[in-house]
C-alpha cells in the first residue's frame, strides 16, 4: 500500500509517495530528493553524519522513518545559505579550519545550529564539546569544531544584540 | 530490514487493537527499533506508529509536587523542562547523560523504558542468544562479558538494561501507566522490567497490545530535590552506555539522613533498587563511612557473570560517591558533563 506524506524541505513543500514504508528520512533526502549534502556514515545513529533539523530540532535522519513524518519540516545543509551568503556557522567552520576530509561536516554544522538553538551551552567550551558529542570526526578536527561553534555563538549573539 | 505494514492509528483504542496482533510492534521515534530492524534483530510484520497519538506528549505538574509525564515526551524536552528539572534533578541529570543530543531530541519516555539491551551477542545474528531465540543458548557466558550483569543474572542471560533514565525513576518510586485490551492499569517502575530467569525473552510485564501511556513520579519524590544526583561511569567521556551508574537521593533533617533512595544502572537486566542500603542510612550523618557501608549493602548479593568482578567494586565506589555528592547538595545548574565522574566538583577549577 502506498503511503502519501507531505514534507516541507528547506522551505519547499514536497508531496512524497512511499511505495515501501522502510524508507528512512536520510534515504528519502539523498535518493529521492537528491539532497546528498546530508551524509550516510554509520546508518545506525552512532556517528551524527546524517544530522538534519526536523521541525527545528537536530535529529539523526538515519533513524527516522519517512512514513512517520507527514507534515514535518526538514532543514538540510543545502537550506542554510541565503542569497549566496553562508550561514554564520558555515562561515565559522571555514574560518576556524574545522574540517579535514569534510565528510562529517554537514552533520557537524547542522548539529551546531541545533546546539545554538537549544541555548544550553553558552560560551563554555566544555558544554560545547559535550553538546557536540553525537557527531564523530575521524579526522580529529574537534579543536577547530569547538572554536567554530564558540565563534558562531558569539557572532549570532552579537547579531541578536544589534537587532 | 524486513518488509512490514505501517499503520497510523489515531486513537489509543485503535493502537491497542492493532498492537495486540501477532508480529506487531509499536513505533514511536524508532531510535532503538530501527537500529534493531536494520540489523535483523527485530523483524516485526506490522509497525503500529503511536508517535502522533494525541494527548501523550504533555508534562503535567500536580499541585502536590508530583508529575505525570506522557509517554511521547521527548527525553530532551523532559530534561530541560524547568519545573521538572528543579523537582527531579537526578532524573534530568540521568537523561542528559544518555545518548547524544540528536537522539535525546527524538527518543521518547515510553521508548526509553522499552529499549533493548546492548549486549553484543543479542545484536549479532551469528551468536547464540536466549533473548533473541529462546533456547538457543548464551554466547555471552563464555565470551566478551566484562560489561555484563553482576546482579540478578541467570545462566540463560547475563545482559544488562541500558537505560539511565530508569535508574532514578526506580529510586524515586515512579509508576508506569499502561493501557491494554483489558483497560488501564499501573505498575511500579521497579516491577516493570523482569529479571531473566529461565525466560530472558520476556523483558517486561507488558502483555500483547499493552501500551505505555505515561510515567508518574509521586510528590514524595520531589522532597529529595535538594540532595539528588546521578553518577555514571562510561568507557569514554560522553555518548556511551553506563559501565556502572547510580542514582542517590537524600532527605536531610538536622544534619542526619531522614530518608534515602538508591538505585543502580548497568549492573542487571533492570534498574536495581537498593532498599537495604537505603534503610541502613536512616538516622546516620551523611559522611563517608555511612555511605561506604550502604554501598557495600547495595552490592551484597552481587556475583560476577564472567570477566566482570571489577564492576562490583566499581559499583560500590560509585554508589558511595553518588551518596556523598547528593549529600553535598544538588548543584544549581547541572555540570557541563552531566553525571560524569570527571565533572569538576563545586569550587574546583575548570580545565579547558
Amino acid at each position: 500500500m502506498t503511503l502519501s506524506i507531505s514534507l516541507t524541505v528547506n522551505g519547499t513543500v514536497q508531496a512524497v509517495a512511499l511505495e515501501d514504508p522502510r524508507v528512512t528520512l536520510l534515504d528519502l533526502l539523498r535518493e529521492r530528493l537528491h539532497l546528498t549534502g546530508t551524509k550516510k556514515g554509520c546508518d545506525r545513529g552512532q556517528c551524527g553524519a546524517c544530522t538534519v533539523l526536523l521541525d527545528g530540532r537536530r535529529t539523526n535522519a538515519c533513524l527516522v522513518l519517512a512514513a512517520a513524518q507527514d507534515g514535518a519540516s526538514v532543514t538540510t545543509i543545502e537550506g542554510l545559505a541565503e542569497g549566496g551568503q553562508l550561514h554564520p556557522v558555515q562561515q565559522a567552520f571555514i574560518d576556524h579550519d574545522a574540517l579535514q576530509c569534510g565528510f562529517c561536516t554537514p552533520g557537524q554544522i547542522m548539529s551546531a545550529i541545533g546546539l545554538l538553538a537549544e541555548g544550553q551551552a553558552g560560551d563554555d567550551p566544555e558544554r560545547v564539546r559535550e553538546g557536540m558529542s553525537g557527531n564523530l570526526c575521524r579526522c580529529g578536527a574537534y579543536a577547530g569544531i569547538t572554536e567554530a561553534v564558540l565563534d558562531a555563538q558569539a557572532r549570532l549573539a552579537a547579531r541578536e544584540d544589534a537587532a | 530490514m524486513n518488509r512490514f505494514e505501517f499503520l497510523r492509528p489515531t486513537t489509543i483504542a485503535e493502537a491497542v487493537a492493532a498492537g495486540a496482533r501477532p508480529g506487531a510492534a509499536y513505533h514511536a521515534a524508532g531510535t532503538n527499533l530501527l537500529d534493531l530492524m536494520k540489523g535483523g534483530v527485530m523483524r516485526p510484520g506490522t509497525l503500529v506508529d503511536v508517535g502522533r497519538l494525541p494527548g501523550l506528549d504533555r508534562i503535567e505538574h500536580a499541585a502536590d509536587g508530583g508529575v505525570r509525564i506522557g509517554a511521547l515526551v521527548r527525553n530532551a524536552d523532559l530534561a530541560h523542562d524547568p519545573g521538572f528539572a528543579a523537582r527531579f534533578p537526578a532524573v534530568a541529570e540521568a537523561l542528559l547523560s544518555g545518548a547524544s543530543a540528536q537522539l535525546r531530541n527524538a527518543a521518547t519516555v515510553g521508548g526509553n523504558l522499552l529499549q533493548r539491551t546492548r549486549c553484543g551477542y543479542f545484536y549479532d545474528l551469528a551468536s547464540a542468544c536466549n533473548k533473541r531465540t529462546p533456547g538457543a543458548g548464551c554466547d555471552a557466558r563464555g565470551g566478551e562479558n566484562r560489561l555484563h550483569a553482576v546482579l540478578g543474572w541467570s545462566e540463560a542471560c547475563i545482559a544488562t538494561h541500558p537505560s539511565d533514565f530508569c535508574v532514578p525513576l526506580a529510586a524515586l518510586d515512579a509508576v508506569v501507566e499502561i493501557i491494554g485490551r483489558d483497560g488501564a492499569r499501573e505498575v511500579p517502575l521497579a516491577d516493570f522490567h523482569r529479571l531473566p530467569g529461565e525466560a530472558p525473552e520476556r523483558e517486561t510485564v507488558l502483555a500483547p497490545g499493552d501500551l505505555v501511556v505515561a510515567v508518574r513520579l509521586p510528590a514524595e519524590a520531589a522532597g529529595f530535590a535538594a540532595h539528588a544526583r546521578y553518577l555514571k561511569v562510561r568507557e569514554r567521556t560522553s555518548y556511551a552506555f553506563a559501565v556502572v551508574s547510580a542514582a542517590a537521593a537524600l532527605r536531610l533533617e538536622d544534619g542526619r539522613i531522614a530518608a534515602a533512595r538508591i538505585a543502580l544502572g548497568g549492573v542487571a537486566l533492570k534498574p536495581w533498587r537498593a532498599r537495604a542500603a537505603e534503610a541502613a542510612l536512616v538516622g546516620r550523618a551523611p559522611a563517608e563511612a555511612a555511605c561506604r557501608e550502604a554501598a557495600a549493602l547495595a552490592l551484597a548479593d552481587a556475583a560476577p557473570s564472567g570477566d566482570n568482578a571489577f564492576k562490583i567494586e566499581l559499583a560500590r565506589r560509585i554508589v558511595a560517591r553518588a551518596l556523598l555528592l547528593a549529600a553535598a547538595g544538588t548543584p544549581g545548574r547541572l555540570p557541563a558533563l552531566p553525571a560524569s565522574p570527571f565533572a569538576a566538583l563545586p569550587g574546583a577549577q575548570a580545565h579547558v
